[in-house]
């Protein structure tokens, strides 16, 4: 009975239609709820947070998880994509009579990050581990200390008043389309190149790969996607500062990888969003709400000095967590694995042995 | 004309005098061996070909090409390869991925053309997976295919390595003590192998060993090394009867 379960939902999967259909499902989902009011604004909020979180646990995952070195900067390439889209629908666009001109300041906003992302792939070449992991702090602190020195983008204030552009079908179209490209670069002889510079740098590079160009594309790609998920970010959020975009940013979205599994799409994708749903937990109101239950006089003290602190306790839960997940449990839930989904048939394919007799005897799909 | 002319090559680790005048002279088809005890500067030499260090005297050309000051990919994709005397896997990644990640200069596409599998992805994809099944097919390791290459034997880790030296489509490969921690049956096979693929690859071999049974069995040409200084060249027969060798590998010879 299990077994043929097994079987149909192995041929579910093998179906060439599922992805396809499960997309426009998706898309029709993402138009119809906020039309339509399916879910309440507040889910609705939480699933366009979650969208953004997972294209930066996705791409953050590609130098952390598949390249093996260890990047502070994604909150400031996410925060060059947020200043960039901004001030292109506030100051150049005209985005208020054209609202189709949103998707090209988002982009913008990704492409300025991906140029700065230069900045972080050229040290690469030379500095590995602990160095470039530093580089990379340093490289967060710049784009901070800049944004708070120029006047013109409203300094340490920030920028308030953005118009709300994010809507929920947007970010979903760039939630899959961001997802699926670097699941793309990673199915490729530069996401092999990423793979085996984590292996060994070295013989790597002496079977031919050229490590240069593969990290740079890498780093390239990885802080396009963070700059694109600022872009969103900050038209949903409605203002910015670069407060907002300060270390404990960058660590939430390493909790989000650790969490999920290094080297892992599907393991981001969870992180990420069991990360949001966490967060949310965390907030004083829902964590009052909650443990409404207890009898008053132990919720009494624990709201006075617990749950109305939350967002202080935030900063100490969430690192602490960070260091909890990497000494206890460096896999993560899906580490170094991968659903079946997102490996393309032919690579899957190509990893199963057709013995002469046309057999089929089990093949692996845990590889990475 | 020489495939492989390395000329009063040289190279110094600080102080220390790891090689020094190393000259050779490798033709189309050539199967010679390095020899030498421990710390004699055999791997430095192979090092030094490949660019993982940078020949501090000396030039060494490939087919007219000087191969000093340029990176190991770029040397690499002008067909050397090579295997290590540590294994050296990608040990976290599939049997196959080993073997596709060395095609990485054979590929034609753009990153563009990577990120999107559009264009020319597929077809190139398709031609690396087959020929790389072809090659782990040749090495009788392609049941193992979807297999992680750490959770390999020792004995077939050996081989997957010169599986992927292979899948650069090597002119000259570049073996580093193919037979360590072999036992007398394995290495029989492994002189089977390494003069079959010879012929198949149409290969010029250069292999370091300390198993004399492979260099005298099946080597043309040995050359001797002791502290990075070359102390003969010439045919097995030659060597072995070497005043200077037999002084080398035995000790103080006394008179008479
Ligand atoms: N990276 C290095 N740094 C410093 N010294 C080295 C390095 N690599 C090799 N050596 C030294 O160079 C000498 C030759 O080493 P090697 O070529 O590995 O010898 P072999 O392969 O003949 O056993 C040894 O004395 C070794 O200690
Ligand atoms: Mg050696």
């Amino acid at each position: 009975m299990i077994a043929l379960m097994r079987e149909q939902w192995d041929l579910l999967l093998e179906n060439r239609w599922l992805v396809p259909i499960l997309l426009v499902i998706g898309f029709g989902l993402a138009f119809a709820i906020p039309e339509y009011n399916l879910l309440s604004v507040y889910v609705q909020l939480i699933l366009m947070y979650a969208g953004i979180n997972i294209i930066l646990a996705v791409s953050l995952n590609l130098v952390n998880g598949y390249m093996g070195e260890f990047s502070l900067a994604h909150a400031g390439f996410m925060a060059v994509g947020a200043y960039t889209a901004v001030l292109l629908t506030m100051k150049v666009f005209p985005v208020a009579g054209f609202p189709f001109l949103f998707p090209c300041a988002v982009f913008a906003g990704g492409l300025a990050a991906a140029l700065l992302g230069i900045i972080v792939a050229i040290p690469s070449f030379k500095v590995r581990g602990d160095y470039l992991a530093i580089i990379t702090l340093a490289f967060l602190m710049i784009v901070k200390s800049l944004i708070e020195n120029i006047d013109f983008i409203g300094g340490p204030r920030g920028i308030s008043g953005i118009m709300k552009l994010t809507t929920l079908p947007w970010v979903f179209f760039w939630t899959v389309a961001l997802v699926w490209m670097v699941r793309n670069f990673i199915y490729s002889k530069y996401g092999r190149g990423v793979l085996s510079i984590r292996e060994d740098e070295i013989a790597s590079d002496l079977m031919s790969v050229n490590t240069r160009h593969v990290k740079f594309f890498a780093f390239m790609l990885s802080s396009f996607c963070a700059g694109i998920a600022g872009a969103l970010f900050a038209h949903l959020l409605q203002f910015i500062s670069p407060r907002i975009f300060d270390i404990t940013k960058s660590t939430d979205i390493l909790i989000m990888v650790y969490l999920g599994g290094i080297a892992s799409i599907g393991g981001s994708i969870l992180g990420a969003t069991l990360f949001t749903v966490l967060l949310e937990l965390l907030r004083p109101s829902t964590m009052a709400a909650l443990l409404s239950w207890l009898p008053s006089f132990v919720f009494e003290p624990l709201n006075e000095h617990f749950i109305s602190h939350l967002g202080v306790w935030r900063m100490v839960i969430m690192p602490l967590a960070l260091i909890l997940v990497m000494l206890y449990w460096p896999r993560g839930i899906m580490g170094l694995r991968e659903f079946r989904g997102f490996i393309p048939r032919r690579d899957r394919e190509a990893h199963h042995y057709i013995n002469p007799q046309g057999e089929e005897p089990d093949g692996a799909t845990d590889r990475r | 004309m020489a495939l492989l002319t390395a000329a009063k090559v040289g190279h110094q680790f600080g102080g220390l005098c790891a090689v020094a005048d190393f000259n050779l002279e490798l033709h189309h088809g050539d199967l010679m061996a390095v020899i030498g005890p421990n710390g004699a500067g055999k791997t430095t030499v192979f090092n030094l070909i490949t660019g993982v260090y940078r020949a501090t005297e000396g030039s060494i050309c490939f087919k007219g090409t000087e191969l000093v000051g340029k990176n190991p990919n770029q040397i690499a994709a002008l067909h050397i390869g090579r295997t290590f005397q540590n294994i050296r896997l990608f040990r976290d990644l599939s049997v196959l991925d080993n073997v596709r990640i060395a095609h990485h200069a054979q590929i034609n596409y753009t990153p563009l053309e990577g990120l999107l599998h559009l264009g020319r992805y597929r077809r190139e994809e398709q031609r690396i997976i087959d020929n790389s099944r072809l090659l782990l097919a040749i090495f009788k390791l392609e049941h193992l295919a979807g297999e992680t290459a750490k959770n390999l034997p020792y004995g077939l880790q050996r081989r997957l390595e010169i599986a992927r030296a292979l899948a650069i489509s090597p002119e000259l490969l570049l073996l580093d003590e193919p037979a360590a921690g072999m036992n007398p049956n394995e290495i029989d096979q492994l002189m089977a192998l390494i003069q079959w693929i010879r012929q198949e690859f149409k290969l010029t071999i250069l292999l370091i060993e300390h198993q004399m049974k492979l260099v005298m069995g099946i080597c043309e040409r040995i050359k001797v090394l002791d502290f990075g200084v070359t102390l003969a060249e010439g045919p097995p027969k030659m060597i072995q009867n070497h005043p200077k060798v037999l002084e080398a590998y035995l000790g103080e010879i006394p008179d008479g």
